[in-house]
């Protein structure tokens, strides 16, 4: 049969690794991506760095200002501000990356399945929710924290558990307008089964805002470890984090600002980076932003 | 209508308008050099199809569109002022009072948090200056003026209350408040069912010959252009191909493609000689010459047993309300349908929104769960089915929806869309699925190759296609063809047809076609079945039911449907306000047992 009139289609045709080249375009994402790659190169090479040990003390240099011995300063017990800042980006970016994992991997799935079937599977991962989000993030997960033991891998647990909620609702919401989109119902009329059409046609389309709230809570998360650590509850003394460099600092913040200035600066510049790469990540998986 | 004998001042005069929008850095124009006069009660209409600039070009009337993205260039002058060049302060005052918009969605077009009778009045105190008593008096009149039933008594409802019909008479309402001298309509029936679009043409026009107004009529519809307008302006891709009085238009158009346009468009009563369903003519779209197509031969196997059966379908949501959400009612949305389909045949099921038809469709899915009756589909008792048979039952039937922009994952490739059905019933390898997906590809008229790319680099026409490929894939024997062509663009509603037509030659597949486009059903369906509040009153061949409709409903119906023929620019439907009736029922309702007339062989009517 003859074909009926041919047509060329509308856009130019999509080229490879296109996600990528989209990602290089967007000139925010790319800084947000120097950033984190900055630090966590740092965190990964903190052995090998010729770098003052992070937990020796010294009592000539308590609270120096920065200096050609001490490039960032040192602390009230004398230990180099830039040694602890380094080893201290371990713990910090892994507390905020493994516990949104944590939460991601539980939440979303959780999600997904309250969103999709509806009735009384709904209703119990909805009152679950709804119990865990009754309780202040902080509180729920120094609870747990405790619950577990202190140490930085039962933090991560906690603070997982803790932001794990809010992804649950997120997905939930995110399904509950995809599913009525014409090309679930299509799934269905070709004999696809539920899990197919959930990870092949829903996930893939409730994906962006879950990927933006993720790099927001990556932020949230260190600085939920940063309190764990203050309460003992988190990475165990003497090994750094900058979230308990900071708790340390605040009690000397007339007479060292520096041991403050140098992990808060690190935070901000590596939540920026976060969202910025969130963003970009974005704008990069949607197949529809040319 | 016709008050053009006096050469007057114009009301509105365009002259070059060019509109450009910011894109990338870059000015694009999307509307360039369009000039045109409407003179005082005359009827204007910009037609053409979607991207040609129509609706640009009157939202840059009104300077309705964002300054810091957008330029307008030219002359618009309103009345003898040029708008382009007063500030925006005194645009305000042009906006609902000397020129009123009414646009195409009545859905949204209201403030669902303010009472009907609030948002008229707030025209009249604004820029009338009336008091609240003398502006309550006027708005029920304005209501009563575009037949709104109860006007009074209607004046503290909300939006809600009001259907889509009631809402657009209100927006009408509203645009007429200030008594404008000229009225812009954008799009203002394309939303409403037929019957309702009817009546909203017809108030149109009383209410212009009432109030000596002008008209500039924005539509996709020639059918509508040609039911209202004194003179037509054509546009395609931004340009204004060719512009003249509405007969000229329609009677010897001179640009190919206001030809192009025009042979496309379906028309009711067409197909009086034509036995079996016909394609539509192929326009070449550079000389306007169309090929009328050749007869083709039936492919209807009668006689045997239908491949479809449908018998006594019943399907009901309940409705629940209260503390306990207890059922309080029900929607019938589909009552005692029985029909019949047989191999290589086309059912239409036609009906205004909310008559069933597409319930029936997904009922038939299983994509909703019907409440009783049976269904039978190429051996499968649809209704008990379990899991596993269902899946396999879904190799049968398939379906195509109506809007190819949602009905495609967009994070999913062509070619993978179109596999994915071959390969997770596993009828075949990887391999095996690729030449399909070539194959099927080429058989919709597009190329093998484009089965890498994604849905959002198609066009409507194109993903539409795509959707009817997918549809293929497991070699179905019916298709569920839910408004397949609604959304589309005239010349690709014909395209889109035509391939569907062809597609029962070659495949020899079954079409249960789901419209409210009677022009349409007409050109392509066997037999045509016509569906009111849930339940069918009339079916039987197409001819039957087109050339002698029995039931009341069916007239109506058929007397709606707008004909792209000017000689029947004076006709009336009379005015009325009906409303579709809705299907809203109590638990305590019993559905009456209908009877049924035969009024010849396999034309079947409700008689009571």
């Amino acid at each position: 049969m003859t074909a009926i009139e041919q047509t060329a289609p509308i856009a130019k045709p999509r080229q490879k690794s296109r996600g990528w080249r989209k990602m290089r375009a967007n000139r925010g994402s790319m800084v947000g991506m120097v950033i984190i790659a900055f630090f966590a190169i740092l965190a990964i090479a903190a052995p090998i760095l010729p770098i003052a040990d992070p937990i020796a003390t010294s009592w000539s240099a308590l609270r120096k200002a920065p200096s050609a011995a001490h490039w960032l300063g040192t602390d009230d017990l004398g230990r180099d501000i830039l040694s602890r800042m380094i080893w201290g980006a371990r713990a910090s970016l892994m507390a905020g990356v493994v516990s949104v994992a944590i939460a991601v991997a539980i939440g979303v799935p959780f999600g997904l399945l309250s969103g999709y079937f509806g009735g009384w599977v709904d209703q119990v991962i909805q009152r679950v929710t709804e119990a865990l989000l009754a309780m202040p993030f902080l509180i729920t997960a120094i609870a747990l924290a405790a619950f577990l033991g202190p140490s930085l891998t039962n933090a991560m647990i906690a603070i997982g558990l803790s932001a794990m909620p809010v992804f649950v609702r997120l997905t939930r919401g995110q399904v509950l307008a995809v599913k009525t989109e014409d090309y679930v119902e299509g799934a269905r009329s070709i004999g696809l089964n539920h899990v197919d059409i959930m990870t092949r046609y829903i996930l893939p389309n409730v994906f962006a805002p879950i990927i933006v709230q993720a790099t927001l809570t990556v932020a949230t998360a260190i600085i939920a470890e940063a309190s764990l650590s203050f309460l003992g509850l988190g990475q165990q003394a003497p090994a750094p984090s900058w979230g308990s460099m900071l708790n340390t600092a605040k009690n000397f913040l007339s007479q060292a600002p520096w041991m403050a200035m140098w992990p808060g600066i690190a935070i901000f510049l590596v939540v920026i980076g976060f969202n910025l790469l969130g963003d970009g990540l974005r704008d990069a998986l949607d197949p529809r932003e040319a | 209508m016709s008050q053009t004998s006096t050469p007057t001042v114009p009301v509105l005069s365009v002259k070059n308008l060019t509109t450009s929008f910011l894109v990338d850095g870059d000015w694009k124009s999307v509307v360039r050099n369009v000039s045109f006069d409407v003179m005082p009660g005359e009827t204007v209409a910009i037609v053409g199809e979607s991207g040609s600039g129509k609706s640009v070009t009157s939202l840059s009337i009104m300077r309705l569109l964002a300054s810091n993205t957008s330029r307008i260039e030219g002359e618009v002058m309103l009345n003898g002022r040029d708008l382009l060049s007063i500030s925006e302060k005194d645009m305000r005052g042009v906006r609902g009072n000397e020129a009123s918009m009414i646009f195409q969605e009545p859905m949204t077009s209201l403030n669902p948090i303010f009472t009907i009778g609030r948002q008229i009045s707030e025209v009249l105190t604004r820029h009338k200056g009336m008091s609240k008593q003398e502006a309550r008096a006027e708005t029920v009149r304005l209501l009563e003026k575009v037949r709104i039933p109860n006007a009074q008594s209607r004046f503290d409802e909300y939006p809600h209350q009001f259907s889509g019909g009631m809402r657009q008479r209100v927006m009408i309402a509203m645009a007429l408040a200030s008594k404008p001298k000229l009225l812009i309509a954008d799009e203002p029936t394309t939303a409403l069912d037929v019957t309702i679009q009817g009546q909203i043409l017809d108030l149109i026009k009383v209410l212009q010959e009432e109030e000596g107004m002008s008209v500039l009529f924005i539509t996709h519809d020639m059918g509508v252009v040609a039911e209202i307008a004194d003179r037509t302006i054509v546009m395609f891709r931004g340009d204004e191909v060719e512009t003249g009085p509405t007969e000229e238009i329609f009677h010897c158009g001179k640009h190919p493609y206001t030809r192009a346009l025009l042979s496309a468009v379906p028309k009711l009563g067409s197909m009086q000689n034509h036995a079996w369903p016909t394609r539509f003519p192929v326009v070449d779209m550079k000389t306007g010459l169309a090929v009328e197509p050749i007869e083709v031969a039936g492919t209807v196997e009668k006689g045997r047993t239908p491949v479809l059966s449908v018998k006594n379908l019943v399907t009901r949501f309940p409705i629940r309300s209260g503390l306990l959400s207890r059922q309080t009612g029900s929607v019938h949305a589909v009552e005692n349908v029985s029909f019949d389909l047989f191999q290589g045949e086309t059912l239409a099921l036609v009906g205004e929104s909310g008559c069933g038809k597409s319930t029936t469709g997904r009922s038939i899915m299983r994509l909703v769960d019907p409440t009783g009756g049976d269904i039978s589909l190429d051996g499968y008792d649809v209704l008990r089915l379990d899991q596993v048979s269902l899946r396999n039952m879904r190799k049968s039937v398939q379906m195509i929806f109506q809007d190819p922009f949602s009905s495609l994952n967009p994070r999913m490739t062509v070619g993978s869309a179109i596999s994915e059905p071959f390969i997770k019933h596993r009828l075949g390898t990887v391999k095996q699925a690729r030449e399909k997906t070539a194959d099927l590809l080429e058989k919709v008229g597009l190329s093998a190759d484009m089965a890498k790319r994604y849905p959002h680099e198609f066009s409507g026409g194109q993903r539409q296609r795509i959707a009817i490929a997918r549809a293929l894939a497991l070699d179905p024997k019916v298709i569920v063809a839910d408004e397949s062509v609604s959304a589309l663009d005239v010349s690709i509603k014909a395209q889109v047809c035509n391939l569907l037509l062809d597609l029962q030659q070659s495949l020899n597949l079954s079409f249960l076609f789901i419209s409210h486009d009677m022009a349409v059903v007409e050109r392509v369906s066997h037999r045509v079945a016509v569906m009111y509040l849930g339940e069918i009153v009339e079916i039987g061949p197409r001819a039957a039911v087109f050339d002698n409709p029995q039931h009341p409903y069916t007239k109506k119906l058929m007397a709606a449907v707008p004909v792209p023929d000017p000689a029947r620019r004076g006709i009336r439907r009379g005015i009325s306000n009906d409303e579709l009736k809705s299907p809203v029922r109590g638990m305590d309702y019993r559905p009456p047992v209908r009877e049924y007339r035969e009024v010849s062989d396999g034309h079947v009517v409700q008689v009571a």
